[in-house]
């Protein structure tokens, strides 16, 4: 600080920031990519350990044997779920009933805000059946969940018949001292949400549901089991959540302790672990890991049922057993084993799963990168912006006392003087000429959000007109409302400023850039927080466009360069580097599709589970993106 | 354990999860409060129970749900004292000084079955001592005092059974009978062998009782085979009695009809800040509307905003008739909620009242704050106005039955019951970090506090860059020792 008191030091210092300025944006910049890129090198990414001292050690010794009667309960249940065509809940209430076990089930129907049309569905009726283990002489005070989602076709029959069969082994044993429930939910993510809501009694989005339900106190933790096939040859778990939440990682960890016990092989991202870290191809695959989670987790969209549990505070994750072309296969005897084990020791668990982190990422499924070593990356990224603000502040301010010198008032700062001076007021009398930068900053601001409040309401309000004025289907009604005012929004600037009086001066563009900078570093910088990995990827895409836009210069390259930062097109390529990632790459065409199959699945996320990816883009980082593309039409 | 009267019907005996203790002083003590600390802390001496825990933060003076027992007759609430302690289980330890005030202990009698590694392999096991005024004899001139000591355990014939309802004494205790205590006047083994929709001969008992006693309990009709260990017959026979029980058929839906009156209770929403203690009761009665009374005890630290108490029944709202709500204060109190509240008939009510939940001093939380903290049962009183007429049972014939299932008059029965204990999260801090905490917050504070108040006190004025060398500088110097003005 004695820095910044002493003038000559601060002289010193700000010509440093003015002249080398863009050396040391671009610097900034490639420090936090290759920070980014750094983390999926193993040795600077430590190994998981188990911090739940509870849940320390794998000694559990598993003794379900019933991986027969799993697959029979599960033949059972695909009979009975082609007969009704459905859910068969009056079966399903029986067999839980006759394991003895507390049964209870929740009809729940949900119109959807648009036809969702990969999934074909819109107006949803479905039904929750759940049946609670009571622990004995326990109060129903905490609970664990096992959830199986019934899913259409032949799909996941084999876990519901596993679980039953988990039901009726558990029921016999003595050691349970916390409740658990058995839920298999309808409709996926519609049926969990649906049961959470009603468990919780709150009305977060617009599920109508039956109100009264057998109770359980409060879930501690959740698993989320997903299985189509009598063998498996690995698991895959799933943990991004909701809006990118993320379980504790001794969650993650307890998983990965019992797979190991019981010799199964567990993936991550659908990537299984590497043994060689040293070698190039190996880190190439660790980042391939880290990306596919970073752009998972950016997607806001859980990846499983389990997604859902996590606004309540209930650590879960989802597991999918996989059966693939490898030689060796475990059968559900082995599977049932390590779940077992893993309700065991959550059973065991004194407190709520708090020790861990809870913002990690993995570039493989033992080794982690917490918060404190990821967050750097972000914040070079972050301090791109600060420098350019920085830059412009001094620049304004200089001006500023420029044209104070040469007015009535001799000006009582000295050149240069200290940045803070010129957040006073202006003296009366101050010349008139620097005002109408001020005023002119309004109008922009005031339109962008304009654009943004359309952006996030009209497409769903506007369907019913654009249906019957277009031969299109509802939801690509909205889904084309929505691109056609995402563009629209860019012809606006050229009408804005030009009506105002004094609009056009260097000064007016530099305030604005100014304010747009801070204001894309403060969404950012709040949004690193909540979501990571969406918070990176906006950063890295947003910020060289944001930091060279200016109205002089190569105004085509900076035109192209904004518009490629925009979020549709970071998303666009998202999606292309999603493909290309899990090595199924997308042409052009399917890309485009996907696109807007995206584009149709953010929006019903924020509609039908309360997302916040689209509002923010809609109302925060859209708006912010119009006032750059302001700045760079501004003369 | 927790009672679940929609799985298992009324309770014999009611309780709640954890422990209860309730007191009424005599009008003589002075120091009402002086005296409960006294004897939870002496009660927690002699059955190992850590009731010394209660104090005045857990203690509250209910003001209608409580009667005293027996033959007293007082009316003064402030001699009532009442504590709940959720998070207490009961344990081995707890049983065997319970034993020890039997009259033969565990030696001979009933109480031989009452092994301790069996009474613990079941779902609900609940044990009590009710200390009463009764009179001495029928003029009831004398009063003495009655030690009424219950055991109430629920068995999982599921889980040992293999899915059948059959049991036996042996079966469940590891255990027979094989005599009666010496000093016992009277003991006696009721089983309730009720038919259940009008089908006789559904299950059998062996060996058959030798006398059957009916009476009725929770408004039903109930039938006890009745084993009176005193009289010789029993164990002419063979040695030792062993009570099993058959069913005839396998029971498909043998569920209980639900009970008339029963409650569930909840916490709703999420997140740290605030939430909701919903508490839904239902009167399955088919055309009688009661009234129930409501004790709810919160601690202090859930913060009740009493504004938001809403009671709604059939979707309108239903007006309690009675309310006496004591505020907490913090570290001192707990709130104190007392409602009377008319339940019309078949219908459901749903109470809900919001809280906040409090940040706690450091030192406060327990060593596992993660956990959450315990809300306690809250205590639903009823007279319950029975489906078939009942009649007053003489006293003098069934003593058991009338100070168990005591009915007013003819036509209801009470009924208390309790609900679910709550466990409630509370916005905990890290705790292994209150070391770097402080050192980041000292470092924080004292880098830009110290910095910017440097900044914003400090009167900046431009210095002329010094010219000129070593010789002016010392020049200078020197004229300032003269006191003439610098160069």
């Amino acid at each position: 600080m004695g820095l910044l008191s002493d003038p000559h030091c601060r002289r010193a210092l700000s010509r440093l920031v003015l002249r080398l300025n863009t050396p040391l944006c671009a610097l900034s910049y490639v420090a936090g990519l290759g920070w980014f890129l750094a983390l999926a090198f193993q040795p600077l990414a430590p190994r998981t350990y188990m911090s739940e001292n509870a849940m320390g050690s794998t000694m559990v010794e598993e003794q379900f044997l019933f991986g027969e009667r799993a697959l029979s309960y599960a033949r059972e249940f695909a009979g009975h779920k082609k007969k009704a065509g459905g859910m068969p809940v009056a079966w399903l209430e029986k067999t839980m009933w006759n394991l003895g076990l507390e049964v209870h089930s929740q009809p729940f129907s949900r119109t959807l805000p648009f036809p969702d049309e990969t999934r074909e569905r819109y107006m949803v009726k479905g039904t929750n059946v759940y049946g609670i283990l009571r622990a004995p002489r326990a109060a129903s005070t905490e609970s664990l969940v096992l959830s199986v989602p019934c899913s259409e076709g032949p799909h996941n029959n084999q876990a519901v018949g596993l679980m039953l069969a988990l039901a009726s082994y558990f029921r016999g044993q003595i050691y349970w001292a916390k409740d658990i429930i058995f839920l298999v939910n309808e409709h996926d993510l519609l049926g969990m949400e649906a049961w959470l809501e009603a468990y919780h009694d709150v009305n977060v989005t617009e599920v109508q549901s039956s109100g009264t339900l057998g109770r359980a106190g409060a879930i501690q933790a959740a698993i989320s089991l997903e299985l189509s096939s009598d063998v498996v040859t690995s698991f895959d778990v799933a943990v991004e959540g909701l809006n990118g939440q993320l379980p504790n990682l001794d969650l993650l960890n307890l998983f990965h302790a019992f797979c190991q016990k019981n010799g199964l092989l567990c993936t991550i991202q659908g990537k299984l672990q590497r043994s060689d870290w040293d070698s190039l191809p190996a880190y190439a695959h660790s980042l391939q890991t880290l990306l596919l989670m970073v752009l998972g987790q950016a997607s806001g969209r859980p990846r499983g049922d389990h997604g859902l549990f996590l606004r309540y505070r209930i650590e879960a994750i989802t597991l999918r057993g996989i059966n693939s072309f490898r030689q060796y296969k475990y059968d559900m005897t082995t599977v049932g084993k390590t779940l077992e084990g893993m309700f065991r020791k959550l059973n065991n668990l004194l407190e709520r799963l708090h020790q861990s982190y809870f913002f990690y990422l993995l570039p493989s499924l033992s080794r982690f990168v917490s918060i404190g070593v990821y967050m750097p990356a972000f914040g070079f990224l972050i301090l791109v912006l600060v420098l350019k603000a920085l830059d412009l502040w001094m620049k304004l301010s200089k001006c500023e006392t420029g044209s104070a010198e040469s007015g009535p008032f001799p000006s009582p700062s000295p050149p240069h003087g200290p940045p803070l001076r010129s957040r006073r007021p202006h003296p009366p009398g101050f010349p008139q000429e620097s005002r109408p930068g001020l005023l002119a900053l309004v109008p922009p601001l005031l339109i962008c959000h304009a654009a943004g409040l359309a952006l996030y309401f009209l497409p769903v309000l506007g369907q019913r007109v654009a249906t019957q004025h277009f031969p299109v289907s509802e939801s690509e009604a909205v889904v084309l409302t929505v691109i056609a005012i995402y563009v629209a929004g860019m012809a606006l600037p050229h009408s804005t400023h030009r009506v105002l009086t004094g609009g056009g001066s260097d000064r007016g563009w530099m305030t604005l850039k100014l304010l747009a900078l801070l204001y894309l570093a403060v969404q950012l910088g709040c949004l690193a927080l909540l979501n990571f990995s969406l918070g990176f990827l906006l950063a890295a895409t947003m910020v060289p466009a944001a930091a060279a836009v200016q109205p002089t210069g190569p105004r085509v390259l900076l035109a192209a360069l904004l518009v490629l930062s925009t979020p549709a097109v970071t998303l666009l390529l998202g999606i292309f580097l999603q493909r290309e990632l899990v090595e199924a790459p997308a042409a052009a065409a399917e890309g485009w599709q996907l696109f807007l199959a995206a584009v149709a699945e953010g929006l019903l996320q924020h509609h039908l589970y309360g997302s916040f990816l689209f509002p923010f883009l809609a109302l925060g980082a859209y708006p912010c993106w119009l006032l750059l593309w302001n700045v760079l039409f501004w003369k | 354990g927790f009672w679940r009267t929609q799985a298992w019907g009324q309770p014999p005996l009611q309780a709640p999860a954890g422990a209860e203790l309730w007191v009424w002083f005599q009008p003589t003590v002075t120091d009402v409060d002086k005296a409960w600390k006294e004897l939870s802390n002496i009660l927690s001496g002699i059955f190992c129970a850590s009731l010394n825990f209660i104090d005045s933060t857990n203690t509250v003076t209910p003001t209608a749900s409580f009667k005293p027992l027996g033959l007293a007759n007082g009316t003064d609430q402030h001699l009532l004292r009442y504590a709940v302690l959720p998070r207490e289980v009961v344990c081995t330890e707890n049983l065997t000084p319970w034993k020890k005030l039997l009259p033969c202990g565990s030696k001979a009698g009933l109480a031989v079955l009452l092994k301790a590694e069996r009474l613990f392999h079941s779902s609900y096991h609940s044990q009590a001592v009710h200390i009463r005024p009764v009179c001495r004899d029928a003029s009831c001139l004398a009063v003495s005092w009655e030690l009424r000591q219950t055991l109430t355990v629920v068995f999982d014939t599921f889980s040992s059974g293999q899915g059948k309802k059959d049991w036996s004494l042996f079966k469940m205790f590891s255990r027979t009978l094989t005599d009666a205590c010496p000093l016992a006047s009277q003991s006696k083994v009721y089983v309730d062998i009720s038919p259940k929709n009008k089908e006789k001969e559904l299950l059998e008992v062996t060996p058959p009782p030798a006398s059957v006693h009916e009476a009725i309990v929770h408004g039903e009709k109930r039938t006890y085979a009745v084993y009176d260990l005193l009289s010789p017959s029993l164990f002419n026979t063979s040695r030792s009695l062993n009570v099993q029980l058959k069913w005839k058929r396998p029971q498909d839906s043998s569920e209980l009809p639900t009970p008339v009156l029963h409650a569930q209770r909840y916490v709703s929403g999420y997140g740290l800040q605030t939430g909701e203690i919903s508490t839904l009761i239902y009167n399955t009665h088919p055309y009688r509307a009661f009234p129930v009374i409501l004790l709810e005890t919160v601690p202090w630290y859930l913060r009740l905003y009493v504004h938001t108490l809403t009671i709604i029944t059939k979707g309108k709202e239903n007006k309690p008739s009675y309310i006496h709500y004591q505020p907490a204060q913090d570290r001192r109190r707990p709130h104190l909620l007392e409602m009377l509240i008319q339940l019309p008939a078949n219908s459901v009510t749903k109470i809900t009242i919001q809280f906040e939940r409090a940040l706690l001093k450091w030192t406060e939380y327990p060593p596992d704050p993660n956990h959450g903290f315990y809300v306690s049962s809250s205590v639903l009183s009823a007279l319950v106005p029975s489906v078939i007429a009942m009649k007053d049972v003489d006293v003098e014939q069934s003593p058991l039955f009338t100070s168990l299932f005591p009915s007013s008059d003819g036509s209801s029965y009470f009924v208390r019951l309790y609900t679910e204990p709550l466990l409630v999260n509370l916005p905990t801090p890290d705790f292994s970090m209150p070391y770097n905490v402080i050192c980041l917050t000292c470092t924080v504070v004292a880098v830009c506090y110290g910095s910017f108040y440097n900044l914003l006190t400090r009167t900046f004025h431009v210095e002329e860059p010094s010219r000129g060398g070593l010789a002016k500088r010392l020049a200078n110097i020197i004229r300032k020792f003269r006191g003439v003005p610098p160069l």
